[in-house]
C-alpha cells in the first residue's frame, strides 16, 4: 500500500538504513536493559546516550489494536481507503510499539492478539523501505 | 498606563506532579463573570467577526457580567493561538479593511490568526490597568488553570481568562505536510503519517477497550445523544444557534467512519468562536453580581521542564489504552487531592468530549458515580441526563455546541449559579468538575457553590 516515503534524518538514519536492508533496528540501552522506539537522542530512562546503540530486533509481534481509516487527510493513503491501521507490540519488547498497515488482512478484518511478522515495503516517492507487519497464517 | 509584565509561559502555574497536597488557595479564588462570542462555522470575512473582534466581545461581556468595571481588571490568560487547525494561507494577503479595522502590530496576523497581548491592549484602551498578562497555550483549560492559581498567589487580583478559537475556509489538515509525497519528523514514526485523523488514537484505544472489557461502539449512542441534546440547549452553542436538530440513536449508528470506531459524530467539528471568564478573589467576588462560585483545586496531567509544557510522554510511538487510563486516574487523583474532594463529593461532570470516546476514560479515571474501570459503557445506559441523579456533560461539551473546550467551564459555573437555563440539573448540586483535554495533556478545577 502506497504511503509517504519516510525522509532519515541524523537520528533516525540507521533504522531506515536498516529496513533497506530488511532488518528491524531499534535503539537499546545497555544501562538500563531498556529497548526504545521512536527514537531519541538520549535514553528516556537515564537520560544518557552513553550506553545507547542500535541492536537488531526479531521483529515478530503481536496485534495490539486498530483502527479502520476511512477519511485521511494524507494525500498519498486516501486511494486506498478504507484500511487498517493496527498497533504492533513486539515479543521483544511489549512495550515497543508500532504502526502498520497490515498488508494482505482486509479492512476491518483484524484479530487483535494474532501474531504478525515484520516484512519490508518500498514506498513510492524515494525507494526509502519500511517496516510493516503481516499476520502469521497458521 | 504602565507596560504589564508578560509572562510568556504559564507552565510553572500547573499541578502536574503528585504530592502537591491540598491547594494552598482552596476556596479563596472565584469565578464571578462569563462572556461569550456568537458562533459561526468558519469565519465570514467581516472585520467585526474576526477572531480579535470576537475575543474583544466575549471580554467585554464578562467584565458586564461580573459587574466591575474595566479599570478593576488587572490581569489578562490567554493562549495566543487561536488556530483549531485551520491556517491563514501563506499566498493570501491580509484584508485590508481587517487591517483598517483596528490598531495594529507589527504583525498582520493579530487579530486575524493569533492574538497577542499587545493586540488586545491596544483594541481594548478601557483596560486601563493590566500590570499582568500571562499566556497559556492550547486552550480554555491551561488559561483558566493558570489564572485561578494567579489570583490565589496574589499576582493579579481581577483577572480575566480567554480563549479564541478561528475556522477559516478549507478542509482541516489537508494542506501543508499531509499532501507532499514524503514526511520529515518525529511524525514519521507515530499515527500522524501512518493514519492521518487525530481522532485515530481515542479510536484504537477505544477497540482496545472492548476487546478487553466488553461492549460495543453502538453503547456510546445514549452518550452521543445526551450531549447534543444538552447543546441544544445551549444558547451560546453552534448547534443551538445554527443546526437546532437533535441527532438521534439512529442517526449515530449509521452515520459515516472517519477512523472505525470513530464515526462522524464521535468527532467534534471545529467553529469560530470565543469565550471569556472573570475570576477574582473570594473576598472580592461577595460584593459583585453574581453568585461566585469557588474554585476548591485544580489539577492536570503533562510534562513542565522550565518555560515548556507538553504532553504526558508516551512510552513508545501511541499512547496505549492503559497509558490513557492511568493518565486519567493520576489525574484525577491529583485534582481530587488539591480540591480536598473525592469522587463522592463530585455531583456533574464536565470532562472534555472532543472525541467523544475518551469520555469514557475520563469518567471511569475520575470514579464519577462510582464508575469502575470497564463499567463506563454500562453507565451510559442508564440516566445520564441533566434531570437524572448522574448528569454526565450536562453542557453537551463539544459534541453538544462545537469544537471550543470552553462549554464545560460555562457550564459548570451556570450550573452552581443557577443560570444554567433550561439545561439546569434537576440535582441541587454543590460541587462539579470541569476540564480538557485528552488524559495525555489536561488542566481540570473542582468548583463549588461554597468556599469550604
Amino acid at each position: 500500500m502506497p504511503k509517504q516515503s519516510p525522509i532519515p534524518d541524523d537520528l533516525d538514519k540507521p533504522f531506515y538504513e536498516a529496513a533497506n536492508q530488511g532488518r528491524l533496528v531499534l535503539q537499546y540501552c545497555a544501562a538500563d536493559d531498556r529497548w526504545q522506539y521512536p527514537p531519541e537522542p538520549v535514553c528516556a530512562q537515564c537520560g544518557s546516550a552513553e550506553n545507547l546503540s542500535w541492536r537488531q530486533a526479531d521483529g515478530s509481534g503481536t496485534i495490539y489494536s486498530y483502527g479502520v481509516i476511512y477519511d485521511t487527510p494524507i494525500a498519498s493513503l486516501q486511494p486506498d481507503q478504507p484500511f487498517n491501521c493496527a498497533v504492533i507490540e513486539l515479543d521483544e519488547c511489549r512495550e515497543i510499539k508500532f504502526m502498520s498497515h497490515l498488508p494482505g488482512t482486509p479492512a476491518g478484518e483484524v484479530p487483535i492478539g494474532a501474531p504478525v511478522t515484520v516484512i519490508f515495503e518500498e514506498t513510492p516517492a524515494t525507494g526509502q523501505k519500511v517496516p510493516e507487519w503481516q499476520i502469521v497464517e497458521s | 498606563m504602565t507596560a504589564p509584565t508578560i509572562y510568556t509561559s504559564a507552565a510553572a502555574m500547573y499541578r502536574t506532579t503528585d504530592g502537591l497536597g491540598p491547594w494552598p488557595y482552596r476556596g479563596k479564588v472565584a469565578a464571578v463573570g462569563i462572556g461569550h462570542s456568537p458562533t459561526m462555522r468558519r469565519w465570514d470575512g467581516d472585520p467585526q467577526t474576526s477572531i480579535g473582534a470576537w475575543c474583544i466581545l466575549a471580554v467585554r461581556q464578562a467584565i458586564a457580567d461580573a459587574g466591575v468595571s474595566p479599570d478593576q481588571v488587572d490581569g489578562l490568560v490567554f493562549d495566543p493561538g487561536t488556530s483549531t487547525g485551520a491556517y491563514w494561507p501563506a499566498d493570501q494577503p491580509v484584508p485590508e479593511d481587517f487591517l483598517a479595522a483596528f490598531e495594529q502590530t507589527s504583525d498582520p496576523m493579530d487579530g486575524l490568526a493569533q492574538l497577542s497581548p499587545e493586540w488586545l491592549l491596544k483594541n481594548m484602551p478601557e483596560l486601563t490597568n493590566v500590570k499582568f498578562v500571562m499566556l497559556a497555550s492550547h486552550c480554555m483549560s491551561m488559561a483558566v488553570a493558570a489564572t485561578v492559581e494567579a489570583v490565589g498567589r496574589g499576582l493579579t487580583n481581577v483577572c480575566i481568562a480567554l480563549k479564541g478559537w478561528h475556522n477559516f475556509a478549507g478542509r482541516y489538515y489537508h494542506s501543508g505536510p499531509n499532501a507532499l509525497p514524503t514526511v520529515s519528523g518525529p511524525g514519521k514514526h507515530t499515527p500522524q503519517s501512518w493514519a492521518g485523523p487525530t481522532s485515530y488514537g481515542t479510536a484504537m484505544q477505544f477497540e482496545r477497550y472492548t476487546h478487553k472489557y466488553g461492549g460495543s461502539h453502538d453503547m456510546m449512542a445514549p452518550f452521543v445523544v445526551n450531549s447534543r441534546g444538552n447543546g441544544l440547549l445551549f444558547p451560546e452553542g453552534y448547534f443551538a444557534q445554527h443546526r437546532n436538530t437533535p441527532i438521534t440513536a439512529e442517526d449515530y449508528l449509521t452515520t459515516r467512519w472517519i477512523a472505525k470506531p470513530a464515526n462522524l459524530f464521535d468527532n467534534d467539528m471545529p467553529i469560530h468562536a470565543t469565550a471569556a471568564y472573570v475570576f477574582t478573589t473570594a473576598e472580592r467576588a461577595r460584593d459583585l453580581q453574581q453568585p461566585p462560585v469557588y474554585v476548591l483545586g485544580h489539577g492536570g496531567g503533562g510534562t513542565v521542564r522550565g518555560d515548556s509544557y507538553s504532553p504526558i510522554a508516551s512510552r513508545s510511538s501511541v499512547e496505549t489504552l492503559e497509558e490513557a487510563q492511568a493518565n486519567a486516574a493520576s489525574t484525577a487523583r491529583r485534582v481530587y487531592e488539591a480540591a480536598g474532594v473525592s469522587a463522592t463529593d463530585i455531583q456533574f461532570e464536565n470532562c472534555y468530549d472532543g472525541f467523544s470516546l475518551f469520555h469514557v476514560f475520563w469518567i471511569e479515571g475520575f470514579g464519577f458515580a462510582g464508575v469502575k474501570e470497564g463499567e463506563c459503557l454500562d453507565f451510559f445506559q442508564t440516566d445520564i441526563s441533566i434531570n437524572g441523579p448522574n448528569p454526565v456533560s450536562p453542557s453537551g461539551g463539544n459534541i453538544g455546541s462545537g469544537r471550543t473546550r470552553f462549554w464545560g467551564w460555562t457550564d459548570t459555573i451556570q450550573q452552581l449559579q443557577g443560570r444554567a437555563g433550561a439545561r439546569q440539573m434537576k440535582i441541587d448540586a454543590h460541587c462539579g468538575l470541569a476540564g480538557a483535554f485528552m488524559p495525555i495533556w489536561s488542566n481540570f478545577a473542582v468548583f463549588s457553590k461554597d468556599p469550604g
